[in-house]
């Protein structure tokens, strides 16, 4: 089991985001989070990559705990986040953000191989390299985050939302990099909105409501469910 | 006094006040806090010229090595002393989660205490000590007599911000402090050392106290254990006026705060010059009415969808 999740519990301030979670992914699955905003999807995703402590409950990784670790430790672990919004470094060039990535692996010398495969999945950060990455597109911002998280080098892979506010074409090419990544052998960790996407790509499925998981299971079994929509959906009505 | 001479005093000062709004830019756009004791690392660079003693005459001890040597030793011992305050009195504190008031308050502990120690081992007489003579010369810009140690001070401070502007965007050390000041917690995701990032910046930060000391001493002769505090103060002004969060703002606020201090100083009628700093601050003020988030504020990066 390469992550595995228990009883987590999450508070800003005394309110709990979080109040029960357990999950598990293991080495070479997609697992896809599907719920309401507010359901705790991205504290969840906060609190494995060391960002948030949790109040309570136990993260392993690697069979290790990495609770009380910082983001900085947690990421060398090989823990990779695209957190919510993509929050590239706006005002720094491509490039620049690409070398901050790179510093984790010894540098962008050290991690050719990386940036050309980087390079070949999203040529147009060749393109823009020496520009602005506030200028550039959603689409082409969150192909510079998830560029930025693999040059981590990370064996988990967790990406909060990659096709929120992105144009059709942007999307269908972040998950075919999806697939592409795990035919490398990358675990990835995807909290989604679209539950047709989630169940198309992933292996399985965790749903989250008001802090605590409410269903989960294998994709292919889930698919067959006619629950599945009104269960989401009332979730979501719920908020 | 002439406009050459006026112009050149005017940059001197700026310059000054420049390259302490740096250290303090420096450190804020990490940390988000203002050092105060920026200033006073300043004025340990320049005590470290001459023997500790409480007697009215102190003889030179780093202030008689060799030039090379003594811009080295003030430049690294300052940096030293950047990240030694770092490293007992902010990191503890930033490591349990203490809020941005918890580590000002902290920045004018580390202020005053600096200055009671020197107070203490230096007594509170002003001091003299004359370092880099020759820089006391006039040289001559277009027939005109200007200070050398002015000229000096303009040409190390340009080259000073020209060192750091390719370090900033060429090495990646530099390039991970400009990252960790636009998004800490994004650049620790990514792997960014947060200790380690932000002792570097208090080291650049020191070293850079260090060498505006030296230029200080050049100039004035004298020691004094609060002569960092208008620098301190000098300096976060000119961050605030240049806009929070954008080292070059910083710099050209500085800049702009020192020359405006200067041509004030020349240009209002002599009554008036005693209340200089009462017409150089209202002018702060309306900067930051006009531009709340300072003159030269980053642009904004909005994330675009």
């Amino acid at each position: 089991m390469l992550l595995a999740v228990e009883n987590l519990e999450v508070r800003y301030g005394t309110v709990p985001a979080v109040r029960d979670v357990s999950f598990h992914v293991e080495t070479g699955e997609i697992v896809c989070f599907l719920g309401a905003n507010g359901a705790g999807k991205s504290t969840t995703m906060l609190a494995v990559a060391g960002v948030l402590r949790p109040a309570r409950g136990d993260i392993q990784f690697d069979s290790r705990s990495i609770v009380g670790l910082t983001p900085e430790q947690v990421a060398a672990l090989g823990i990779g986040l695209v957190p919510e919004g993509r929050r590239i470094f706006g005002r720094l060039t491509v490039r620049e953000n690409l070398v901050v990535a790179s510093g984790l692996r010894g540098g962008m010398a050290a991690q050719k191989q990386t940036l050309d495969v980087i390079f070949n999945l999203f040529p147009i950060l060749r393109e823009r390299y020496d520009g602005r990455a506030g200028n550039l597109s959603g689409g082409e911002q969150q192909q510079l985050a998830i560029a930025r998280a693999l040059l981590t080098k990370p064996r988990l892979l967790i990406m909060d939302e990659p096709s929120l506010g992105l144009a059709p074409k942007f999307v269908d090419l972040v998950y075919e990099t999806f697939a592409a990544l795990r035919d490398s052998g990358v675990t990835l960790l995807l909290v989604e909105q679209s539950m047709r996407r989630a169940l198309s790509l992933a292996d399985r499925i965790y749903f989250l409501q008001s802090g605590q998981v409410v269903l989960h299971g294998r994709a292919a079994e889930l698919a067959g469910r006619s629950d599945l929509e009104h269960l989401y959906l009332g979730g979501a009505a719920a908020r | 006094m002439n406009g050459i001479q006026l112009m050149v005093d005017a940059l001197s000062l700026g310059s000054q006040y420049a390259l302490v709004a740096l250290g303090i830019g420096l450190v804020f756009g990490i940390m988000r806090m203002i050092n105060f004791a920026h200033g006073d690392l300043m004025m340990l660079g320049a005590y470290a010229l001459v023997v500790p003693t409480t007697a009215d005459v102190a003889p030179p001890l780093i202030g008689k090595w060799p030039a090379v040597a003594m811009i080295v030793a003030i430049t690294a011992l300052v940096a030293c002393a950047g990240i030694l305050t770092e490293r007992f009195a902010f990191r503890p504190l930033r490591h349990r989660q203490a809020d941005g008031a918890t580590l000002l308050i902290s920045s004018f502990a580390v202020s005053y205490l600096l200055q009671s120690v020197v107070l203490l081992v230096h007594t509170g007489r002003p001091k003299s000590v004359s370092i880099f003579a020759e820089l006391t010369r006039q040289m001559e810009i277009g027939g005109v007599r200007v200070a050398l140690v002015d000229v000096v001070t303009i040409a190390v401070t340009a080259l000073l911000l020209l060192a750091m502007v390719v370090f900033l965007r060429r090495v990646r050390w530099g390039v991970e402090i400009r990252a960790a000041s636009e998004d800490f917690t994004m650049a620790r995701i990514l792997g960014v050392r947060a200790d380690a990032v932000i002792a570097l910046a208090f080291a650049i930060a020191g070293g850079l106290a260090g060498i505006l000391s030296l230029l200080y001493v050049a100039k004035t002769g004298v020691l004094d254990f609060r002569m960092g505090v208008p620098l301190a103060v000098a300096g976060f002004v000119g961050t605030v006026v240049g806009g929070m969060g954008s080292l070059i703002g910083a710099v050209l606020g500085g800049l702009f705060l020192g020359v405006a201090s200067s041509l004030l100083q020349a240009l209002l009628p002599e009554a008036l010059r005693p209340g200089r700093d009462a017409f150089l601050y209202s002018l702060v003020i309306v900067v930051l009415l006009v531009r709340p988030q300072g003159l030269f504020a980053p642009r904004d990066t909005g994330e675009r969808t």
